[in-house]
């Protein structure tokens, strides 16, 4: 029996918990949509968009494939082209990866694996949700108009400047960068307070699951590294719209300040992507190891030293730029020490399951495929640190293989895991294992088709985002086995999202913890209530529902008639006061609806700028505002403390 | 297992009715909402900052063919920051202390300062001597005195709409906590105006 368990079912005849159920419901219909403030809900809202971004992007880089099968093919024009892997680019980076990684599971999985009721600011949750979603929209309907950007997903001056991309198309990227950076901002916040205040007692920093460390440190590379990018953007977008100078030579401004701070941002962000990888392969080792993970403070510490040496390594995107010596070798050995915390961690990983009683299941199998697909991405990552070869293979296909084995190889594979390791958690049903396994090996097999090639068309000399080739290149081949590869992984995602579909109705039942896993998320029902957990638990050691001692308290005292939750605090997470929870409201929809009116009318005149402010500070004011059930409720628990003292 | 709320006796339990639901600084998670925004905005600021330094270096005459900034209205508006700081951290400690008649008073003083900051800002954006469009530095230093105004306003704006609601708006503890918070955030405006008015009014005349 699992102590830490407060199953609902079996008590659900008492009042409190029907009280409790009622208390945090979400509000329903259709105009309760938009009004949802849990962090269950605005979490699988951003899975899904995520994931619809990702499909959407796999289908662009499908018509790439399909476009470069043959030499001199006329499938696709030059112009649609540009506009086609800048957006496969932006949407699986902006769209896709940083949302998913870091939004989507952290939003979702943070507060549960905290042993909370809701996350921290959960209305400006659900703004940043809205926020995301609107700007992605925005820039699918550009492409969609023909107005898509076309400067690549990086959109480097002075080609996506003034002189040489007239139009609206580079605006529409840059104001989609802003979209999602306020909301990446927003989440990484949240997810702060919510690790360092509403921990359940007893989880101090040093027993924190190695999931919530991996998007704590991700939370605080967001808040340093976006806003170098929302700058360089604005600054892209000014030089454009209002003829400012900052990458303009002619009037003392520099192409090279735009590279600068998009990689001071642009290099963090792999990292953004990577390490909630890096907590997912931590997490599924444990579980299937069926041990405590190996290395627990190396582990943590490496992921810190990975954040930091994230920081310092920009310039390694640069170097074809022609970038002083002393520089140059600055960064190059930056760049090749962070191999060290990555190596530290994948030493843990195998100690951990050399020591431990092997389950292997789909989540572990995809594991295995990172540790495979990783290594290789790492090692041609060492290759490109060497300035020499770098400057020899630099913008051509060698990149995209290495880049595409470290992203997919480092996000998505985890993903992947993590998708079949929660999806019992998030749907209360085990996705079906056959046809997980033809997902796994299709998508494998395909990968490495696809993108294996490439290293070696990228050393033959075939540059990046060429829309065709002459057949005396002798490229034909290689290309060839590239398309089909993709066309593996197009039908392994087709399946996974048949075996979503099918499982969600009809998969097995999970019950609460079919994995035996160790962290609070699985010491609730599947799906876990509304409420999260019946009586918030206590935490033992770093693997709570594993830890627990045979009669490990429960946390009692909070109210059930309110959204009230317990802050801790920082270090120790002992009980320090009750904060109410904000009940569902419309505001954060309103306040995004006005938001973007601010920035889309801004990238058709500088008075939207002015003009949308006015709305978007009435609703802000509507938003804070104390009215309703949340007044009524902070002036009832507030006289109860007074009465109390 | 479940005996939680049936049978309380059957299971220890952490009993934590008698905690409040107030609390200030560090604390509560107003502090740490406020201080994550204030770390964003501070990296912003000190992005821009880089900036200019970076755009200086590309050129051999700084300011490139314009005059240097006028001093007058950043000094004033400097001047006026740094004795603002007197009622915002008066205005802090009585949120702290609950004290809704200083409360009233501080924030009306917080509020007419910010109006004075802002009725100043309009004479330094001509005072830069040179158009956003003039060159890439005229573009650095509008964007860095732009960004410190945006600040400014939200804070004054933050502010005007705090004293609406401790006159008008029910009045709660947890409301103390904003008023506390948003001082925080009045002392960053003010922080950050030090480095800023050092970066356009005297590095081009010392550097």
């Amino acid at each position: 029996m699992n102590p830490v368990d407060t199953k609902p079912i079996e008590r659900s005849a008492t009042d409190e918990l029907l009280q409790l159920a009622e208390t945090w419901r979400e509000p329903p219909g259709f105009w309760g949509w938009f009004r949802c403030v849990h962090h269950q809900t605005i979490g699988k809202r951003y899975i899904v968009t995520a994931f619809i971004f990702f499909l959407l992007g796999g289908i662009l880089a499908a018509l790439m494939r399909m476009q470069l099968i043959r030499p001199e093919n006329r499938f696709l024009g030059p112009d649609l082209y540009n506009q086609i892997f800048t957006m496969h680019g932006t949407t699986m980076m902006f769209l896709f990866a940083v949302p998913m990684m870091f939004e989507a599971l952290a939003v979702y999985l943070v507060p549960l694996m905290v042993g909370t009721r809701n996350i921290a600011f959960p209305r400006l949750n659900a703004y940043s949700y809205y926020l995301y979603l609107f700007g992605a929209i925005m820039v699918w309907v550009a492409l969609l108009t023909n107005t898509g950007p076309d400067a690549g997903w990086f959109s480097y001056v002075p080609l996506s400047g003034p002189g040489f991309a007239p139009g609206k198309r580079v605006d529409f990227w840059a104001q989609m960068i802003t979209f999602t950076e306020v909301s990446a901002l927003a989440v990484a916040v949240e997810i702060v307070v919510t690790v360092f205040k509403l921990r359940a007692p007893g989880m101090s920093l040093n027993r924190l699951p190695m999931m919530v460390w991996a998007e704590t440190i991700v939370s605080f590379l967001v808040i340093f590294a976006m806003p170098a990018i929302m700058l360089s953007s604005s600054m892209l977008i000014l030089d454009r719209l209002v003829s400012t100078h900052f990458f303009n030579p002619a009037e003392g401004g520099d192409a090279l300040l735009y590279q600068h701070l998009f990689w001071f941002f642009g290099h963090p962000e792999v990292y953004i992507i990577f390490i909630p990888g890096l907590g997912i392969v931590s997490t599924i080792v444990a579980t299937f190891s069926r041990r405590h993970i190996f290395g627990y403070m190396v582990l943590v510490l490496s992921l810190i030293a990975t954040g930091f040496l994230g920081f310092g390594v920009w310039v390694h995107h640069m170097f074809a730029t022609g970038i002083a010596g002393m520089g140059r070798s600055f960064f190059s050995a930056a760049s090749m020490m962070i191999s060290i915390p990555t190596t530290v961690q994948i030493f843990c990983w195998l100690a951990t399951l050399w020591g431990g009683k092997l389950n292997i299941k789909l989540p572990l199998l995809w594991i295995f495929g990172f540790f495979f697909v990783l290594v290789m991405g790492g090692l041609t990552g060492v290759m490109l640190g060497v300035i020499p070869v770098d400057i020899q293979v630099h913008d051509t296909y060698f990149v995209v293989a290495h880049f595409h084995y470290v992203l997919i190889g480092g996000a998505v594979f985890p993903l992947f895991g993590g998708f079949y390791y929660w999806f019992p958690k998030i749907t209360g049903r085990m996705l079906n294992h056959t046809l997980g396994n033809w997902h796994f090996w299709l998508f494998s097999i395909g990968f490495n088709m696809t993108f294996f090639p490439m290293h070696s068309l990228g050393l033959k000399g075939m540059p990046r985002r060429i829309y065709t080739y002459q057949p005396e290149m002798g490229w034909t081949t290689l290309n060839r086995i590239a398309t089909f590869g993709a066309g593996l992984m197009f039908i392994a995602v087709l399946l996974f999202l048949i075996n979503v579909f099918w499982s969600r109705r009809r998969g097995v039942v999970a019950g609460e913890n079919p994995w035996g896993a160790g962290t609070l998320e699985w010491a609730t029902s599947s799906p876990p209530p509304p409420y999260n957990f019946v009586e918030l638990p206590t935490v033992n050691g770093r693997e709570a529902v594993w830890d627990a001692a045979p009669n490990q308290p429960v946390v009692r005292g909070l109210r059930t008639d309110m959204r009230e939750v317990l802050a801790t605090n920082v270090l120790d997470a002992d009980p320090d006061h009750k904060e109410l929870m904000p009940e569902p409201t419309i505001w954060p929809f309103l306040a995004a609806l006005a938001t973007t009116f601010l920035f889309i009318a801004s990238i058709f005149t500088p008075w939207g700028l002015v003009w949308g402010l006015f709305p978007v500070a009435v609703t802000m004011t509507g938003w804070f505002w104390p009215k309703g059930k949340d007044k009524v409720n902070q002036e009832i628990v507030e006289a109860e403390d007074a009465a109390r003292a | 297992m479940l005996q939680g709320l049936e049978r309380p006796s059957e299971r220890p339990s952490l009993d934590i009715s008698d905690l409040k639901h107030t609390a200030f600084g560090i604390r509560s998670l107003v502090w740490w909402g406020t201080f994550g925004l204030i770390v964003i905005e501070g990296t912003m600021f000190a992005i821009v900052v880089a900036s200019y330094f970076y755009l200086r270096t590309r050129t051999t005459e700084w300011p490139p063919g314009v005059a240097n900034p006028t001093l007058w209205p950043g000094t004033v508006n400097l001047l006026i920051f740094l004795a603002s700081a007197v009622p915002n951290q008066w205005l802090k400690r009585s949120a702290e202390q609950l004290n809704l008649g200083a409360v009233r008073i501080g924030l009306l003083i917080v509020s007419l300062v910010a109006v004075l900051n802002l009725a100043i800002r309009i004479f330094e954006f001509p005072a830069l001597q040179c158009k956003w469009d003039t060159n890439a530095y005229g573009s650095v230093v509008w964007t860095l005195l732009g960004l410190h105004t945006i600040h400014l306003l939200t804070d004054a704006y933050d502010t005007w709409v705090l004293t609406a609601l401790m006159f008008f708006g029910p009045i709660q503890r947890k409301r103390f906590v904003d008023v506390s918070e948003n001082a925080d955030y009045w002392w960053f405006v003010v922080l950050t105006w030090i480095p800023i008015y050092l970066v356009i009014y005297w590095v081009p005349r010392w550097l």
